[in-house]
């Protein structure tokens, strides 16, 4: 049609529309700001900065887990195993490390390199057995890392036997732990990773080949892109950034034994969801990641600082993410009437 | 002679609407007399849809007034329009494939016993005798999407009848049966209009419009250009209209009378040797040369379409060999399959774009490797678009707005780009033209004509035969995913095609 083929909003209506279809990014940063603001208000030991480095060192772990789970998310797949393999892998670096006559762990003292190397490996490794079962065999990845979160308890299960590791090589000792003056080299790896795959995401062929996956996965395919390749590629990120984030936990929380990083499941796809990247896939960013880490970190931190029943503040958190999910899906509806052609 | 016309039942006056500023509809008046079958005509985007879709309660704001038998009406949604007695089966069809035959009839009103519970057998027997009175005999116990597309169609319509619609709006019905099933469907239309039952039929296949219709309105740009009683208009009469000027290069393509002419032999680019997937297609052998387009017929569901994607590697074969360019081809999916030379756009463009992305990454996604090693170069990106854009007249012509706020026909466009950009030495083209108004078309012959004199293999697969008339320089039949007839070198028509298909 003559007529539509120029689909040029009113202008009274642009304003409008640019507000709408950046809901997704507008919200969760109008929630962080709500937050600091009430915060700030609510309590005088909030806004100083010592209690900002304590909120960066907090969601430190988080943000690295985040990263790999953003392009996941990114490509309409989801990774439960997140936490898993991170326990796993933190697990496994203590395993390969000399560990005091006390602990009572049939470790297996290797050089420091190689025990980081193995470690490495071993998330890796998950990583692909989780890509393999996603695009080869075809389980839903809901399942197939669900599946491995189960299996990666298992392997830690058996690996610690109900002991707790205290040691890790003194490199990443010094990585969970140390400080570079006053910044803590925590927040420093978790700015990098974040860095790294915002630059990764927005400036190479694969990210944006993950962008298309998840906006339009059959697109993807006729377009010539080799979708399980992508697909199988970000469960691997997905599982290797949960690798660093668990060598750096275990030594950041100095110890490493079952089940310490479970709640970093729920934190990690918080934080990407909260930040407003589509749970349909291809819309989102690392920008929105970095929002929803602060968000989450802002609101657990805050809670700290004024007195508040410790109980009640599970419940807040979960009303929290249930409105991420409600402004989640509506930004979604609201771009995709956006973009269909009006009329015709 | 004094005619007594029948009554109006629908009556509409300056219907006018608009979108985001644009007008869709300028000043339309519309009447439908009872037990009428009203044909609809125009371009994509002429107002069809738009006019519909106010009659069927769905935009609910327009201009202008809506009378149903007599009395003033103003809809609020679709539930209101069908409470009026107006019913519409839109081209997608709205069944549910897992559910019986009789529960799609009964969708959401199925007889219940008085316990409540669904009253299997009075609704099977129900549904059967309605159905039967139709004229449409099927085992009511069959799962919905185990019947021909046909068969589902006029269950569709159907339901719509049995939940007491007296106008019936039909959108593009014909578009996917073949010729018994649209004669069936004809059957039936004649028989719902002698029971006082008005239909308005929209089209894009103008032979079926003047087969079947009493009255033909014809739209363009947004307003009613014509409306005359079908007996006394032709095909020529309804398509200068259609497009507001005479046409001859259109009517040599569309009126379906060709010579099909050998090209110059160019070297064998595609070779498909006893190409086979098991319950699709058959033993399929077949090349194509360097400059030179195969159009590959047949009905829905002859396996035409699987073996397009089976070359592209979206379907794997289980037996057979494809060569491109004399090299064996083992694609096991679709990026093997690019590398090698091999491009296809699907039938359905929303399976090929992405809506919410901006044009230019709809564009250059096919040849993001050869733009950028390992970084993204954008400028770059939207250079190659720019140029794709303004050759194929995409409008509008900004490569920045998102895919999906262009109109059907550029979107359509935008997938040809992609592949333009690219470059393969096969291009296979499901459909190219469905859907497209005349004008649309036409640039799609130019461009394929284009492609081909500079020295691609193309494969044009359709189950129109005007499609791979327009296209093609040879046509293989396909039946029953088989090969069942070549024509070279010989004239060819419709006729023949449909015969032998």
């Amino acid at each position: 049609m003559q007529a539509t083929d120029a689909v040029e909003p009113r202008p009274r209506g642009r304003i409008n529309d640019w507000l709408r279809g950046r809901l997704r990014n507008i919200a969760p940063f109008a929630t962080l700001l709500f937050l600091v603001v009430f915060f700030c208000f609510s309590s005088p030991s909030f806004a100083t900065l010592d209690n900002l480095g304590n909120i960066l060192t907090q969601i430190s772990v988080t943000g690295i887990i985040a990263v790999g789970l953003t392009f996941v998310i990114l490509c309409a797949e989801i990774d439960l195993s997140v936490a898993s393999i991170a326990n796993t892998t933190g697990v496994v670096l203590a395993f390969f490390t000399l560990q005091d006559a006390s602990t009572n762990i049939a470790n297996k003292p290797l050089p420091a390199l190689a025990a980081i190397v193995l470690s490495l490996a071993a998330c890796g490794a998950l990583g692909l057995v989780n890509a393999f079962g996603i695009t080869r065999i075809g389980i839903p990845s809901f399942i197939m890392t669900l599946a491995m979160l189960q299996i990666g308890n298992g392997i830690t299960a058996l690996l610690v036997r109900g002991q707790i590791a205290y040691n890790v090589p003194p490199f990443v000792a010094a990585l969970g732990n140390g400080s570079l003056g006053p910044v803590p080299w925590i927040v420093i790896c978790a700015a990098l990773t974040l860095l790294v795959g915002h630059l990764v995401l927005t400036y190479t062929r694969f990210g944006r080949y993950v962008y298309m996956v998840g906006g339009n996965r059959e697109a993807a395919e006729y377009s010539g892109v080799n979708v399980k390749r992508i697909v199988g590629a970000v469960m691997v990120i997905s599982a290797v950034c949960s690798g660093i984030a668990g060598m750096l936990g275990v030594a950041h929380l100095g110890s490493g034994q079952q089940n310490e990083f479970d709640n970093y499941l729920l934190d990690s796809i918080s934080a990407v969801v909260v930040g407003g990247t589509s749970l349909f896939g291809g819309q989102g960013s690392i920008g929105n990641t970095i929002v929803g880490l602060f968000v989450l970190g802002v609101l657990n931190n805050g809670l700290d600082h004024i007195s508040i029943d410790s109980f009640l503040k599970v419940l807040i958190r979960g009303l929290i993410l249930l409105a991420a999910l409600i402004i989640n899906v509506y930004a979604q509806r609201l771009r995709s009437t956006q973009a269909a052609p009006a009329g015709a | 002679m004094t005619t007594l016309s029948p009554p109006n039942v629908l009556e509409m006056s300056g219907i006018g609407k608009t979108f985001g500023g644009v007008m869709a509809l300028r000043d339309v008046d519309f009447a439908l007399r009872a037990g009428e079958i009203h044909g609809l005509v125009g371009e994509n985007g002429a107002g069809k849809s738009t006019l519909m879709k106010i009659i069927a309660g769905v935009h609910t704001e327009h201009d202008g007034t809506l009378r149903v038998n007599g009395r003033d009406v103003a809809f609020r949604s679709a539930a209101d329009a069908l409470a009026a007695g107006i019913g519409m089966v839109h081209q997608e069809l709205s069944v549910v494939p897992d559910l019986t035959v009789a529960e799609n009839v009964f969708l959401g009103v199925q007889p219940t016993t008085k316990l409540g519970i669904v009253d299997w057998p009075l609704m099977f027997r129900e549904a059967h005798e309605q159905l039967a009175r139709l004229g449409i005999e099927v085992n009511v116990r069959a799962t919905m999407g185990s019947l021909p597309l046909g068969i589902q169609q006029l269950i569709e319509l159907g339901r719509v009848l049995f939940s007491g619609a007296e106008i019936i709006i039909l959108d593009e019905p014909t578009s996917a049966l073949s010729p018994p099933e649209i004669k069936r469907l004809f059957e039936i239309l004649r028989r719902l209009r002698e029971t006082g039952k008005s239909i308005i039929f929209i089209s894009h296949f103008l032979d079926d419009v003047l087969a079947i219709c009493d009255t033909i309105t014809v739209f363009r740009n947004g307003r009613k250009i014509a409306t005359e009683p079908a007996a006394e208009i032709d095909k020529r009469w309804i398509i200068e209209r259609m497009i507001g000027r005479g046409h001859d290069d259109l009517e040599e393509s569309y009126t379906g009378e060709r010579l099909l002419t050998a090209r110059p032999d160019g070297p064998l680019l595609l070779e498909s040797d006893a190409l086979s997937k098991l319950g699709a297609f058959n033993a399929v052998s077949l090349g194509v040369h360097a400059g030179e387009v195969l159009g590959i017929y047949g009905f829905m569901g002859s396996g035409q379409l699987e073996f397009a994607r089976a070359l592209f590697g979206k379907i794997v074969p289980d037996g057979g060999t494809i060569r491109v360019a004399g090299k064996t081809l083992r694609a096991r999916n679709t990026a093997a399959a690019k590398r090698a030379g091999i491009a296809l756009v699907p039938e359905n463009r929303r399976s090929m774009l992405f809506a919410l992305e901006p044009v230019f990454k709809n564009i250059s996604i096919s040849i993001l490797e050869r733009l950028s090693a390992l970084f993204l170069h954008p400028a770059a990106e939207r250079r190659v678009a720019q140029e794709h854009v303004a050759e194929l007249h995409i409008r509008p012509p900004r490569v920045e707005v998102p895919l999906g706020t262009l109109s059907g026909g550029n979107q359509q466009k935008v997938a040809l780009a992609k592949w333009l950009a690219y470059l393969p030495k096969v291009l296979v083209l499901c459909e190219p033209t469905r859907g497209m108004d005349v004008g649309a078309k036409d640039d799609v012959v130019k461009i394929v004509r284009r492609l081909r004199d500079a020295g691609l293999a193309i494969i044009v697969v359709s189950t129109e035969p005007e499609t791979v008339l327009a296209l093609a320089d040879r046509i293989v039949v396909m039946k029953k995913g088989r090969i069942v007839r070549e024509f070279s070198a010989e004239a060819v028509s419709k006729d023949r095609l449909l015969g032998a298909a």
